[in-house]
């Protein structure tokens, strides 16, 4: 296996230097970015495999470097790796094009995991996530616009909920008697249907739980 | 809602009990028999306003006198405990002299005979009242430098000031005669009027902008004030406690890891209440073990219903589960999942830690048997354990919900 190349953009110095502690040499870490502008032009100076991409960042945020890379028709993976927690800014960033969002405490192994998932084109859900995309797409009381993109199949379902309960892929293959790859594309499917659903309710959602 | 509150900061003695509160006559603070005052409070005005009116009514022909003893009859006075306090007799006396000083104008200027040349003057004057009182003393000098800020404030009663003002200008001119002759007079002052308020009005404009721009400001400063005494109160003290507490790892990682919760939920969560929802109790059950034990315990609820006793039990039970992961697992984090559905409520325990056989489990250990199971089974729900030594644990508990 390749190693995987990475770029870490956060607005933390002693955070950079953790997380490329953290990873050892699981991973080539090729360049460190503090900003927006600076993330903007690193990634495509170095071509990285993967993004591990801060949610707050000055200048716009991770939203704004997944907008302007994305936007230009790149093909680089982002992992968005946050401290916050809060639904709008997962879902945000998530929506914006990152292919799976971690929190900071997640553990060294565990990110380097996530990093060769999101690299082989997988999305990669943190429980937290995956009880965000339930409880999102459960509170919808009118019907879908787009019966595939708007709702979840059972299977999905079934995923979703074996994550959010802190199994890991190969736990719920194991629970479900499917193979790892069929979990991965069940967790790349709804991915896509968090990304490309028109579903408004999915940013009000997302919004109205930090308004109340 | 902006009138009633003024009804209370103008008069502290108006009686709040009712929605619509009725006119009565405040013992404490009166001067005569209360009435101006107790009027006052009813039309959120100063008191000082009404009584100028009365005098001013009085030396027009006696009006004043007759309304205030009108009103004194027919208006109750307000239930007062305690000895009656004393009037203010320089302030009667101020009054006094008003009225007298009122009387020789108008026997100067001949208005005191009374009848409809009366009129205009008592209109104007208590217009002006009026529009003076809406301008309290701190606010007087914002209200010189721009008028705009003032006429949104209590629009209704400025504009009846305001229209009482022209009406009693227009009034004593055509009662005197002097209208035709004013009105060159009246076109030559709207017009310098007019071309000062052009002349003025970005001027004006530029002031309002730099009065809002200040207000945000404030807002912000005060979120800020708020922001800081929050990160002092908890944060600041959680740093200190670290400190103390540097050589004991465990400790440091409790403080840590709950500081960091009580951080996460002022910023993202939604203000619940423990005792209500579900979503909130297992969130706050999660939190207490945690903080009793230094374990970490990931929490994700989806969904949400009110808490009813047997899902209380449940979460009982549910404490128990994470007790025992956080005790004998030896797990580095425990994860709980709760799903409130329309029909069920659901909530996984789940540890990474050594297992066991549940055939190992003597009878007589309470912790699975009595206050998992057998609780769930006692409320009407139902609890699995699924573990295996080496594999973890998982308890599952489900409890139905009768439909409504």
């Amino acid at each position: 296996m390749s190693t995987v190349r990475v770029l870490i953009v956060d607005d933390h110095r002693l955070f950079r230097s953790g997380v490329r502690a953290e990873l050892g040499d699981s991973v080539e870490v090729i360049g460190e970015a503090e900003d927006v502008e600076s993330a903007v032009k690193a990634i495509a100076e170095l071509q990285p495999d993967v993004v591990l991409l801060d949610v707050h960042m000055p200048g716009g945020g991770g939203q704004e470097v997944l907008r302007r890379v994305l936007g230009a028709g790149s093909q680089v993976r982002f992992l968005a790796l946050s401290v916050s927690d809060a639904a709008e800014d997962v879902i945000g960033v998530i929506r914006g094009g990152a292919r799976g969002y971690v929190t900071k405490t997640i553990s060294g192994r565990e990110l380097t995991d996530a990093i060769r998932r999101v690299a082989d084109g997988d999305a990669v859900f943190s429980p937290r996530l995956a009880g965000f995309v339930l409880d999102a797409f459960a509170s919808s009381e009118a019907p879908p616009i787009d019966p595939e993109l708007d709702s979840l199949t059972q299977r999905e379902r079934e995923v979703l909920r074996l994550i959010a309960r802190g199994y890991a892929y190969k736990e719920i293959a194991k629970e479900l008697f499917i193979s790892v790859k069929t979990v991965e594309t069940h967790v790349s499917s709804v991915l896509r249907k968090l990304q490309l659903s028109n579903r408004h309710e999915l940013s009000r959602w997302a919004t109205a739980r930090r308004l109340v | 809602m902006a009138d009633r509150k003024t009804i209370r900061d103008a008069a502290p003695v108006a009686s709040e009990e009712h929605a619509f509160p009725r006119l009565m006559r405040p013992v404490e603070g009166r001067l005569v028999a209360g009435v101006a005052q107790g009027a006052a409070a009813q039309l959120g005005l100063d008191p000082v306003v009404l009584r100028l009116a009365f005098v001013l009514l009085t030396v027009l022909g006696g009006i004043g006198v007759v309304a205030y003893a009108a009103l004194w009859m027919f208006t109750p006075l307000e239930p007062y405990e305690g000895r009656e306090p004393s009037r203010d007799w320089s302030q009667i006396a101020a009054y006094g002299a008003i009225g007298l000083a009122l009387m020789a104008l108008a026997w100067l200027t001949g208005a005191s005979t009374g009848g409809v040349g009366a009129w205009p003057i008592a209109a104007g004057g208590i217009g002006s009242l009026i529009l003076w009182q809406q301008a309290d003393p701190d606010r007087r000098r914002r209200w010189m430098s721009t008028t705009v800020g003032q006429v949104r404030q209590n629009r209704a009663r400025t504009l009846a000031g305001l229209a009482l003002v022209v009406v009693g200008a227009i009034g004593f001119l055509a009662v005197t005669d002097e209208l035709d002759n004013a009105q060159p007079g009246i076109v030559f002052t709207l017009v310098v009027v007019g071309g000062v308020a052009f002349i003025a009005a970005p001027w004006l404009a530029a002031l309002w902008k730099e009065l809002q721009r200040e207000r945000r400001e404030r807002i912000r400063q005060e979120e800020r004030a708020e922001f800081a005494a929050h990160v002092h109160d908890s944060v600041l003290h959680t740093l200190t406690l670290i400190q103390r507490n540097a050589h004991d790892s465990r400790e440091v990682m409790r403080l840590a890891r709950s500081q960091e919760r009580e951080l996460r939920n002022w910023l993202y969560q939604p203000k619940q209440d423990a005792d209500v929802s579900v979503a909130a109790a297992v969130r706050r059950v999660a939190a207490e073990e945690e903080d009793a034990h230094g374990v970490p315990i990931e929490v994700v609820c989806v969904g949400d219903c009110p808490l009813t006793p047997e899902l209380s039990a449940m979460m009982q039970a549910a404490r128990q589960a994470m007790v025992n992961a956080a005790k004998y697992s030896g797990s580095s984090v425990i994860s709980v999942y709760a799903e409130a559905e329309p029909d069920e409520v659901v909530v996984f325990v789940r540890d990474r830690g050594v297992g066991f056989d549940m055939k190992d489990v003597p009878e007589d250990r309470m912790g699975i048997r009595q206050s998992i199971i057998g609780r769930m089974e006692r409320h009407g729900g139902s609890a699995r354990v699924r573990t295996e030594p080496g594999e973890g644990t998982e308890v599952m508990l489900t409890m139905k919900l009768e439909k409504a």
